[in-house]
């Protein structure tokens, strides 16, 4: 070799070159990602506390993504693994050690590894590519059929209006359905984008104002499926839940025959007087059926002491919590559209009374 | 010997005509420039990682109550916005600006006073997104401001004004410099060297200019329709008025899955000149890097609707993007196989720089298989929208790209300020980072298979998310204290002045390392002529370890015992002052304020075509001679 000025010796020498405690770093960072690991199996397996978990599909439309989903993740964990030992081995078979001159081989490719390299790869990405696509066509396939039940999701800043137009049925953020039948959701949205998606029961759509996109979901058992918004669509984006309450069949009908003959009349003085707040109020945003009550701008409050939650979605409802929602909207919801009357204690109790009454 | 210089009619210096402070704002070397790009870069970064640790703050624990839902969204939007355009994008311009040039034997960029106008384009879009913070509140729709969101109706503010001007300053800034490279790459290389024995960093500097040319413009013509939706009352995207929605995200995605390239790209070449020097080998299948560039530059446009599988485009056209989207993944994995065969058989010696190129690959490697999940159309119902998306997304902008640039910049830090990196301070900051990074983003991809959503203020305990974002904030804060440390060693470097030679690492094999760190005014006293695949190497090799100059003749810059060398500036500094003022006039806006501001760009333009821009002869320094 002709190496007459350069001289790696030189490069050696220089002190700072060398990883010192290389070990110890070593050791101290394995520690660490084993304890990572070692953490993460007990949160996986207890997936009943996380009421959104895509690990735990409730649904046909569900399962056919979370399938897709598991096959790819442990496909390309497979493929991290393998690699990175490949990897590690190569960092730490060729690192320089003291002691070791001359020049390594000067290689500067290899026509038949590379060749080799794109063909595997491009093998991998066709088998990667193709099978996701069944799971597409599950989602991508609404159910036909009179069986299904047809539902409009319409975002609203921010909450979700529902509507059964075959029922003529309106109500808010809260979304009955049958069990072991297909709901064909057609969703759109009347100021910015918003995105609705329940995850054990399937994927999402976004709700775009101008257009409508349709997909379906469909719950196995009866139960609560939590959901929200999924789409920045500002203040409040957090704040705008959503849940599916799945029945049977014949409760969902029961559901049905209730809610298309609400009960709205108020049967105490108190509710009588609240009635009277609303009327002055409320009424001019907010429609509760079998009243004068039109309005179109906040949610359907009809059967309103049916919900089980308020404030889309973010409080339970229970008396209290409708007080101190009546009491100052923006604090639970900030830039609500529902302004602050400053209602007094006594307007506030009236209110409470006939809006729990509401059945 | 050559043209003598007083034939020529121009001012001989023995100095260079843009030192002192107000060289800075004059000057149209492409060293200064990448130094500020560099420094401005940082500050940016500091300003959105300020950003995140208070998005990590308020996400700690469920409901809490640091900063307000408006606020959230105001610091979720400038940490995205500031971190993509006005962190990385200059970082990665300035370490091209200082670096390309000099590999490829050139003594400046081809056009050096638009380089200096890129430079303030970048910086004043910077300060106006970010003055919009004093303005009546910064932009709050989200980095990708959907419409109708960002629409005059919903975000009737000044920050929404400010990301549309300073946005579409930064995108000018990108454009130009990319203009720049690009003919700089193509005209301007040292004699001897061809396409194929650049090194790796100017082939990717070349596609990603290509590729920011090409991208920007669908993003800049709808930030242009969004600005008159806003000022103007016009309805591209407004559905009232017969416009659309998606159009914004078709011509935003258009540009920004694009814009991942073109921000993974010098990382990768980053990457790939550290791996090669400290390993003592040339990069491994040279042949091959140039077709994924090329691949990657193609495919990258066929991939865009992957961040739109939910807005019910149907299963055809998502199917076509989810081949297009894992067809992109084969380029990108070929550098695996590039990095593997370079280092297989070679001498790998633990630098700082190595240390990050090593976290780089494997950081990318999860990086781009989550991505490979997210890129079926199926799977993503799920995921869009999702903290999974962040996770995988966060391991290629800062395991793949930040990563990366560091290696780069730890890498060439010694031939850009002269001054050797204390590695006993540099490591420990690199592994407290790279831990801190992992425990921020690896809960991320948990909390996602758990169902939590992005861009939220808040979450409910029940929701059962709160560990693992405790978790996620810890390791944010590590990462603070990690960038501190780098950011303490580089100030080090320069307090405590350990001259770098030329050769600063003892492993260069491009021509940078053949010139004195820091590089003088004109990089090369005499043009090197390039004799091989790798210029210096090929010269250690086979010649006496020094380049061999070529003969006066060729030599075009030099005349005598001096070297040609571009006159100073302010134009560049007028033009970029008058977009400053016409910008605020549209924040605001004002009317007046945006003719004047226009007026004073007419001006500077004006002044720039009449000054006399012939430059000047530099006297060669005896030693470098």
């Amino acid at each position: 070799m002709a190496l007459t000025k350069w001289d790696p010796e030189r490069s050696r020498k220089r002190r700072w070159f060398y990883v010192r405690g290389a070990r110890t770093r070593r050791l101290l960072a394995g520690g660490a990602a084993l304890a990572a690991l070692a953490a993460s199996p007990p949160v996986l397996a207890q997936e009943v506390r996380y009421p959104q978990t895509l690990l735990k599909p409730a649904g046909d439309q569900a399962r056919a993504l979370y399938e897709a989903m598991a096959w790819d993740i442990e496909f390309i964990t497979f493929v991290f693994f393998i690699v990175s030992l490949i990897t590690a081995f190569i960092l730490i078979r060729f690192k320089h050690r003291d002691g070791e001159d001359g020049l390594p081989p000067q290689a500067t490719g290899n026509l038949r590894w590379e060749l080799g390299a794109w063909l595997v790869l491009i093998v991998g990405l066709i088998v990667m590519a193709l099978h996701p696509l069944k799971a597409e066509t599950v989602f991508a396939s609404m159910p036909k059929g009179d069986d299904a039940i047809d539902v409009q999701v319409i975002g609203h800043q921010w909450w979700w209006e529902i509507r059964y137009p075959k029922l003529g049925i309106v109500t808010a953020n809260e979304l009955h359905i049958p069990t072991g039948t297909p709901v064909r959701i057609a969703t759109t949205s009347v100021d910015v984008i918003h995105s609705f998606e329940i995850p054990r029961l399937g994927g999402k759509n976004d709700s775009l104002p101008g257009r409508w996109t349709k997909f379906w979901i469909e719950a196995d058992e009866p139960g609560i499926y939590q959901g929200q918004c999924f789409e920045l669509c500002g203040a409040s984006h957090a704040r705008m839940l959503a849940r599916v309450i799945a029945h049977t069949p014949a409760d969902f009908e029961a559901w049905v025959r209730a809610r298309q003959n609400p009960q709205s009349q108020p049967e105490s003085d108190l509710a009588r007087a609240g009635e009277q707040t609303f009327k002055a109020t409320c009424a001019l945003c907010h429609t509760i059926d079998g009243t004068a009550a039109k309005g179109t701008i906040g949610p359907n409050l009809t059967a309103f002491g049916t919900r089980t939650s308020i404030g889309g979605g973010v409080l339970a409802n229970t008396p209290e919590n409708l007080a101190k929602w009546l009491a100052d909207p923006a604090a639970i919801k900030p830039g609500s559209k529902m302004p602050n009357y400053n209602l007094s204690k006594e307007q506030i109790d009236g209110l409470v009374a006939y809006l729990m009454g509401l059945k | 010997m050559a043209v003598a210089a007083e034939k020529l009619d121009l001012p001989v210096r023995q100095t260079r005509a843009d030192s002192g402070l107000l060289g800075l704002i004059s000057t149209v070397d492409h060293k200064k420039i990448g130094l500020l790009y560099l420094f401005t870069g940082i500050l940016f970064l500091v300003v959105g990682g300020i950003e995140a640790l208070l998005i990590r703050l308020q996400l700690a624990r469920p409901l809490n109550t640091v900063i307000t839902g408006e606020t959230y969204n105001q610091v979720l939007t400038q940490h995205g916005t500031v971190m993509i355009f006005f962190a990385a994008t200059p970082i990665i311009w300035g370490l091209f600006n200082y670096v390309m040039p000099i590999m490829i034997g050139a003594r400046d960029v081809a056009f050096p006073r638009l380089n200096m106008m890129s430079y303030w384009c970048l910086l004043w879009g910077g300060v106006i997104v970010n003055a919009a913070w004093f303005l009546g509140g910064a932009v709050d729709a989200g980095w990708f401001a959907y419409v109708p969101l960002s629409s005059a109706q919903f975000s009737p503010g000044e920050g929404m004004n400010a990301y549309l001007v300073g946005v579409q300053l930064g995108m000018l800034s990108t454009m130009l410099t990319s203009i720049n490279f690009v003919v700089t790459i193509l005209k301007m290389r040292a004699p001897g060297m061809g396409l194929m024995n650049m090194p790796p960093l100017a082939w990717f500097t070349l596609m990603t200019s290509i590729l920011a040319i090409t991208a920007g413009i669908p993003f800049m013509v709808a930030m242009l329709f969004l600005m008159m939706d806003r000022w103007f009352g016009t309805s591209f995207f407004a559905p009232g008025g017969g416009g659309d929605v998606l159009l914004w995200q078709h011509l935003f995605w258009i540009f920004g899955h694009p814009e991942v390239y073109i921000l993974l790209l010098p990382a990768l070449a980053c990457v790939s000149e550290v791996l090669s020097a400290f390993a003592g080998k040339p990069l491994f299948g040279y042949k091959s890097m140039v077709a994924a560039i090329s691949t990657i530059g193609i495919l990258s446009w066929i991939v865009w609707m992957h961040h739109m599988y939910t807005v019910g485009a149907g299963s055809p056209t998502n199917t076509a993007f989810v081949i297009g989207t894992k067809a992109v993944s084969v380029p990108a994995a070929i550098f695996v196989f590039i990095w593997l065969g370079t280092l297989w058989g070679g001498r790998l010696r633990y630098t700082l720089p190595v240390h990050y190129a090593v976290a780089m690959m494997f950081e990318f490697y999860i990086g781009g298989l989550t991505g490979l999940v997210n890129a079926s159309s199926s799977v993503d119902r799920q995921f869009q929208d999702n903290m999974w998306i962040v996770g995988h997304f966060h391991f290629v902008a800062i395991g793949g790209i930040v990563f990366g640039l560091l290696a780069g910049l730890t890498y060439w830090w010694p031939k850009m300020t002269g001054f050797m990196l204390n590695e006993a301070i540099g490591k420990p900051g690199f592994w407290v980072l790279f831990l801190g990074f992992n425990l921020t983003f690896a809960p991320q991809l948990v909390e996602g298979l758990l169902g939590m959503p992005r861009r939220v203020y808040t979450y409910l305990p029940e929701q059962g998310w709160a560990g693992l974002n405790a978790v996620s904030s810890i390791g944010a804060f590590m990462q603070a204290v990690g960038i501190v440390i780098l950011v303490i060693a580089l100030l080090e470097s320069v307090l405590s002045r350990r001259r770098a030679t030329a050769d600063a690492w003892g492993v260069g094999r491009s021509l940078e390392w053949s010139i004195p760190s820091p590089a003088p005014a004109y990089n090369f006293a005499r043009l090197p002529l390039v004799r091989g695949h790798e210029a210096l190497w090929h010269e250690k090799m086979h010649g006496d370890g020094k380049m061999q100059p070529v003969p006066d003749e060729e030599d075009h810059g030099r005349h005598g015992n001096a070297v040609h060398m571009p006159s100073p500036s302010f134009m560049p500094a007028v033009v970029g002052l008058g977009l400053l003022v016409a910008g605020f006039g549209g924040v605001l806006p004002n009317v007046t304020l945006a003719i004047a501001g226009g007026v004073v760009v007419a001006l500077g333009i004006l002044g720039w075509a009449l000054e006399d821009a012939r430059g000047y002869y530099l006297v060669v320094k005896e030693e470098e001679a």
